[in-house]
């Protein structure tokens, strides 16, 4: 290379970006954690979770009187499977969960044994109790038709994937910038950029492009995963699920730059990001939806940039929703994001 | 401009009276350090180095060593004192003083996956003006390391490197932290070449080192430093002539008649009762009790070691061992403070 302008040869913001890129795919375990790690779970809960063709409830009969009876009614009934067993046992089985409902029939009455704080098992119940008033001679007042919908869009598989994908966003800006800082404030490489002309703000901007120029294998390896392995839709534009990824990544970023101000050790910045990190996934609808948390909670819940990326991604996938209808998310992870640089710049420690 | 962009040390210092630098690399008045209120690492340094030298601090761990380049390279912020480095003073114009600065710090890890290459051409790119990497990488006998990671890289190896990104900035002013520590030794000539070629190009070092062989052969100049104070300062060859005699001899007693098996025979007196005796001999200039034995410096050994023998032999003892060696500034030292520099040193504390 001729040295002409040698002060052009140099561009310290590309050293830096390269540095990160290289570093990154030359740890093997990056690579897991961002890419291989998400589809695992994926699969395990996608199988876990995985609609089942028809939903057998499992009915318990002490046996003794009336058990034969509940024999004969449950004969024929598709969808049931009927266990008779000791009533200790009935009950015991019941705690644990391996039985849905249980039956006790005394004469002509019969009496049901459920948890109703369980939804399934209540409604588990209704469709015993069903079976039997028709045995027993009941019809439908009123004719009734089902329609039985299994398009993609609807599975839990779809529902998850956004969740992982913003899952993803955030571990990413977490790990990626937290850890990562503290890693070398801990490694006295800072310190030692400190002692050379560096320019502060290369150092951020190179951390923050490398950031964001992850985010683009990362997305396309999620997508083309969720897309063309598991058939989840993309109903809304493309364009529009990267900005909200785009939005989202520069947040969680934020956030990581935050945790790793004033860090010295690797175990402080590993406590600080579960203690960010751990809310944000039992509350953040990451795995299940955030309506089942209580109404008292919901402002909390809704305010996290989790659940703004979570709630932003499945609108556009799932629904088709256009990126403008989602300013609201959008703002809430730009309002995050601010705060954060701005709490950063003024508590970043070199040393 | 936010906070976290601009240079850690926002002081400001008093405009105007810049003192004629008269072609000072460094100059340090009155320097005080305290961590916490309590500790007070640097008490009142003042240190002026000319261009072109190779200075060495040296001094046990502990001693401000760290503390006082540290200041110096505008990475902490004194408590009181003035610095001027290159006629500069910290918080001013960084950015342009650290462009004529290089600087390795005591411990640095730099990133493993990293490749020997990537790394200096990283550290060149933070230069406006500098050497070519590979270039820089073969004056550290590295060139052939090139393409290896850093991780793969031995202790000496890794040094190296982290000099050679001191020097890739073609500073002006070198700045050294232990750069030998707990190097084997054909390493530490190695790093001892390269930081003399960089002072035959009329190019300032400051060094701190726990060796004193380290600063005897590199320095031009010494400060000894303990307890956050300079206690001699001068060539190490002008240290070494203050104790008076430029020997030492190093020996032991016994009883006469005892085995040459147990030199301390059980009837040996304790080395320090002989002191006052022996002080008063010939050409003896300082003696001391060192552990088991007693040492000596000595202008003329020829002249104080038959005036030793005829002594013991008045006092019917005889030497157990005895050893002769020019006096270092690990004596000179041990002069001043009573201690050895390093707690592995030879003898006791």
């Amino acid at each position: 290379m001729a040295q002409i302008d040698p002060s052009r040869e140099y561009s310290p913001l590309r050293e830096l970006i390269f540095t990160r890129l290289r570093e990154f795919f030359r740890e093997p375990e990056a690579i897991f954690w961002v890419y291989i790690f998400p589809v695992f779970l994926a699969v395990g809960l996608g199988v876990a979770f995985r609609s089942q063709p028809q939903q057998v409830i499992k009915v318990g009969a002490a046996s003794g009187e009336g058990a034969e009876r509940l024999v004969e009614i449950f004969r024929d009934q598709a969808g049931f499977q009927l266990q008779i067993l000791p009533a200790e046992e009935c009950r015991k089985d019941l705690a644990r969960g391996r039985l849905d409902v249980m039956v006790e029939a005394k004469g002509k009455e019969y009496r049901y044994v459920f948890d109703p704080t369980r939804l399934e098992n209540a409604y588990c119940r209704d469709r015993v109790n069903r079976a039997i008033q028709r045995a027993a001679g009941a019809a439908d007042p009123v004719p009734v038709e089902d329609e039985h919908l299994s398009e993609p869009g609807t599975r839990y598989i779809d529902f998850l994937f956004p969740g992982l994908i913003g899952m993803n966003l955030m571990g990413g800006g977490l790990y990626g910038m937290g850890y990562v800082i503290v890693d070398m404030r801990v490694r006295k490489l800072l310190k030692r950029f400190l002692a050379t002309p560096m320019r502060r703000s290369d150092f951020f901007i190179a951390m923050l492009s490398s950031r964001l120029l992850f985010l683009i294998p990362e997305m396309l390896f999620l997508l083309a995963v969720a897309c063309l392995g598991f058939g989840v839709p993309v109903r809304g534009s493309m364009l529009a699920v990267g900005s909200i990824a785009l939005v989202s990544a520069l947040s969680f970023a934020g956030l990581g730059l935050l945790v790793a101000t004033r860090a010295r050790k690797l175990e402080t910045i590993s406590g600080l990001m579960n203690l960010v990190m751990l809310p944000m996934w039992l509350l953040g609808g990451i795995f299940f939806t955030t309506g089942r948390f209580p109404e008292a909670m919901q402002p909390l819940i809704q305010a996290l940039p989790i659940t703004a990326t979570n709630n932003a991604l499945r609108a556009v996938m799932l629904e088709g929703a256009t990126l403008a209808s989602q300013l609201h998310e959008l703002g809430i992870m730009l309002g995050w994001g601010l705060v954060s640089y701005l709490l950063s710049f003024r508590l970043f420690r070199w040393i | 401009m936010p906070e976290f962009l601009k240079e850690p040390l926002e002081a400001s210092p008093p405009p105007g009276q810049r003192a004629d630098p008269r072609q000072l690399a460094v100059r340090c008045r009155g320097l005080r350090k305290v961590y916490d209120g309590r500790v007070e690492a640097v008490r009142g340094l003042d240190l002026e180095i000319p261009q072109g030298e190779c200075f060495g601090l040296l001094g046990p761990n502990g001693a401000g060593k760290t503390t006082t380049i540290e200041i110096l390279e505008g990475l902490l912020r004194p408590t009181s004192g003035e610095v001027e480095v290159l006629g500069e003073r910290w918080g001013r114009r960084d950015h342009e003083l650290r462009q004529r600065l290089g600087i390795s710090l005591q411990e640095t890890r730099l990133s493993e996956k990293l490749t020997v290459r990537e790394t200096i051409r990283l550290f060149r790119s933070f230069y406006r003006r500098g050497l070519d990497p590979d270039a820089t990488l073969e004056m550290v006998s590295l060139g052939s390391k090139a393409r290896a990671q850093v991780g793969k890289l031995s202790g000496g190896q890794r040094q190296r490197l982290a000099v050679a990104c001191a020097l890739v900035g073609d500073p002006d002013l070198l700045f050294l932290d232990e750069p030998t520590t707990g190097l084997d030794p054909q390493s530490r000539r190695q790093l001892w070449e390269v930081i003399r070629d960089f002072g035959k190009r009329g190019r300032t070092v400051l060094l701190t080192t726990h060796y004193m062989d380290e600063a005897e052969r590199l320095c031009n100049r010494v400060a000894i430093i303990d307890r956050g104070e300079i206690i001699a300062l001068g060539s190490p060859a002008e240290l070494i002539s203050s104790l008076g005699g430029e020997h030492v001899i190093e020996f032991a007693v016994q009883s006469k008649g005892s085995s040459m098996g147990e030199p301390n025979g059980r009837e040996a007196p304790a080395p320090g009762a002989l002191i006052p005796a022996i002080k008063e001999l010939r050409s003896v200039r300082a003696a001391r009790a060192d552990g088991s034995g007693i040492s000596l410096t000595v202008e003329k050994p020829h002249l104080a070691i038959p005036a030793l023998l005829e002594a013991l032999q008045a006092h019917g003892l005889e030497i157990a061992r005895l050893a002769t060696r020019h006096a270092s500034l690990e004596d000179v030292f041990v002069n001043l403070t009573g201690r050895h520099l390093r707690d592995e040193g030879n003898g006791s504390n």
